[in-house]
């Protein structure tokens, strides 16, 4: 039986205003986070895996309560089982930290098959957690997938299509194997009724860099210093003329003024 | 010590973003008084090294195995991780591709480093990289360092200038073999479907772009469509013969709003914004796009943005340099034909 893993957690909502407050702090207000966006392909790929190889789905945050919301986002789509990580004290942002907590996590569950992420995360998009992953089990990877074509759990082999910036490929590989994949790739589905008096209830296990019996590598990176972006002063001229044709011909003789042509 | 620069390449070329690569460990060479060491694997690695040794590469280690002929991961990552546990460099730096994240990601991990991502800004402070690198869409922008006696650095391209070439290239070539991967990680490409001759977004001076206006196309479509398959068709064909002749005159790629994309106007691929492409051309023309927050995360950072929008309240024209407010199916037209008659006067 197979069994499918995924990560997520919570973000916050892509139309909040973000910001860096006095204490140098970053801020949402009272926004609700939402499950990142670009994991809600993930979760769904997810689902749909389990349930056509008649498997299980794990959903795993790694990192502070916070993170409960997207976990129960995800108990409320149709994925199975959620667990989150938390080692208080420990930096969970530092990538090499947050896979050496997931790769333990991976191996004490020890029946996975298949692991699916989304591109990245829409707020810190450290684009990493994925690859160091892989690394750190010795799995195949396979990133920036647009469809799976063909996976057979029993024989441990998958064919997917993946996306580069010149095109896309065809790439056979042998499970297990970590994969990240594209919007596109699904359409994701609304938590349902059910789904969601489901997620209410959920009690969702909680395990320590001890219960899952690994050691914390220091950390590799600090943030020293967030800011808020200097303010562009924008000026913005609406181009007037008698006609069409004579806005154009304006707009085009001001970009040649700005050399951009 | 040595800064190392992984060459991305393509079909046996060089990608542009590799030159900026180049122009931002010059800063961290000249930093550290140290060289710069260009990486190239795959197919033409050898005439690209001489490219980057008049590009101010010191040296260059090639390896032209017939297994790093395409990249795949698991083949490079095995290579780059054994170099740098092998000649400690001071930084290994890469621009933010696909591949590139992926590739420095992994031999972050592989060798126990700090990687700064999609950094816009390098600077050295008591003997440390800091990387300035946006975060939550750019709404805030953060700045990082590594502890770790390898800083790996992905940079967003554009944000660098290239490194230029000067006549001489002095570059000491060393060639080196590739390392053996078990055989369980290894993939195996079976198909390619190149989108050659389009524009790469990301590396664009000039993008066109499109939103959910290009449904209010005047032409009429076959009689035998309706409905929805009526508005896509009007769509389709606004980006077909009214976008395109504009980019081309321009030299430009084409992008999108996502609710085009959702709207099945135009594949995904185009997609300009928070959960698409994020870029910074020279100049990004939005026609029929009202301009949401999550679409100004992927071009708010142009140098120049023009608005082409019949609604004069919509929020792209407090983001724009400059705008014409009329219905786009007048105004591109007549840009593209103000263009041609300019260019060639
Ligand atoms: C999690 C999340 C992620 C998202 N990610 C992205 C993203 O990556 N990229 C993105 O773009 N959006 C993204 N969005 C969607 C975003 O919120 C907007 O819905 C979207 O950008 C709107 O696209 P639009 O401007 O094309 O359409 P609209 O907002 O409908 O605007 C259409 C505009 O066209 C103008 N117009 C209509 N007809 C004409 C005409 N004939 N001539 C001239 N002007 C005309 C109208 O005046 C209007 O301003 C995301 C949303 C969420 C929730
Ligand atoms: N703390 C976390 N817990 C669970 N998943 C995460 C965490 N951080 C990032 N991810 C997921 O990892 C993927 C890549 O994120 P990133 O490396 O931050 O760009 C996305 O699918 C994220 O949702």
């Amino acid at each position: 039986m197979a069994h499918i893993v995924t990560f997520t957690r919570s973000t916050p909502d892509t139309a909040a205003k973000v910001w860096v407050d006095n204490k140098g702090e970053v801020t949402w207000g009272d926004v609700a986070t939402v499950v990142n966006p670009w994991d809600e392909y993930s979760l769904e790929e997810t689902i749909v895996q389990a349930k056509s190889s008649g498997g299980e789905s794990t959903v795993i945050a790694i990192g502070p309560a916070l993170h409960d919301d997207a976990l129960k986002h995800s108990i409320a789509m149709g994925v199975k089982n959620a667990l989150r990580i938390e080692e208080p004290g420990a930096d969970m942002n530092d990538s090499l930290v947050w896979s050496a907590l997931a790769a333990g996590a991976i191996q004490k569950l020890g029946d996975v098959d298949l692991i699916i992420f989304g591109k990245e995360s829409v707020d810190a998009a450290t684009d990493q957690h994925t690859f160091q992953l892989a690394r750190r089990l010795g799995w195949t990877m396979l990133s920036y997938v647009s469809a799976i074509l063909e996976v057979d759990y029993a024989a441990g082999v998958i064919k997917v299509e993946k996306m580069l910036e010149q095109g896309k490929q065809v790439i056979a590989a042998k499970l297990p194997a970590v994969i990240s994949v594209m919007k596109g790739i699904n359409e994701p589905r609304y938590p349902n009724f059910l789904g969601i008096r489901k997620a209410a209830k959920a009690q969702i296990p909680v395990w320590s860099a001890e219960d899952i019996g690994v050691a914390l590598p220091q950390p590799a990176t600090s943030a020293l210093r967030y800011m808020n972006p200097p303010a562009r002063a924008i000026s913005t001229e609406i181009v007037e003329g008698e006609d069409t044709a004579a806005k154009a011909a304006a707009l085009v003789e001001r970009l040649f003024e700005e050399k951009v042509l | 010590m040595s800064v190392f620069v992984w060459i991305e390449t393509f079909a046996g070329r060089a990608l542009p973003g590799s030159w900026e690569a180049l122009g931002a460990a010059e800063k961290i060479a000249g930093s550290f008084d140290t060289d710069i060491t260009a990486l190239m694997f795959g197919a033409e690695a050898a005439s690209i090294a001489s490219e980057a040794g008049r590009r101010g590469a010191a040296r260059a280690i090639v390896c032209a195995d017939g297994s790093l002929l395409e990249y795949r991961q698991e083949t490079y990552a095995a290579l780059l991780s054994a170099l740098i546990q092998d000649r400690r460099p001071v930084a290994v730096v890469s621009v933010a591709t696909n591949r590139g994240r992926e590739l420095l990601a992994s031999a972050a991990g592989d060798t126990e480093s700090g990687l700064i991502s999609d950094v816009i800004d390098l600077r050295l402070e008591d003997g440390k990289i800091i990387g300035t690198r946006p975060a939550y869409a750019g709404k805030v922008l953060m700045e990082m360092t590594c502890h770790t006696a390898t800083t790996f650095v992905t940079i967003r391209g554009r944000a660098f200038p290239a490194a230029t070439p000067g006549d001489e290239s002095a570059v000491a070539v060393e060639e080196v073999a590739a390392i053996p991967v078990p055989e369980s990680i290894q993939t195996e490409v079976l198909d390619f479907a190149s989108e050659a001759g389009k524009v790469n977004l990301t590396d664009a001076a000039v993008i066109v772009s499109g939103g959910r206006g290009m449904a209010n196309n005047p032409a009429a479509p076959p009689g035998d469509i309706s409905g929805d398959e009526a508005t896509i068709w009007k769509a389709k064909d606004g980006y077909a013969n009214t976008l395109t002749p504009l980019a081309q005159t321009l030299g430009a790629a084409i992008g999108a709003s996502r609710a085009a994309v959702d709207a099945g106007y135009i594949p995904y691929e185009h997609q300009v914004g928070q959960t698409g492409k994020v870029v910074s051309p020279d100049l990004y023309i939005a026609c029929g796009i009202s301009g949401a927050i999550q679409h100004q995360a992927g071009m708010r950072n142009s140098k120049i943005i023009v608005a082409i929008n019949k609604d004069a309240q919509a929020p792209i024209f407090k983001l724009a340099r400059y705008g014409i407010v009329g219905d786009l199916y007048d105004v591109v037209p007549a840009l593209t034909a103000a263009l041609k008659e300019r260019l060639h006067s």
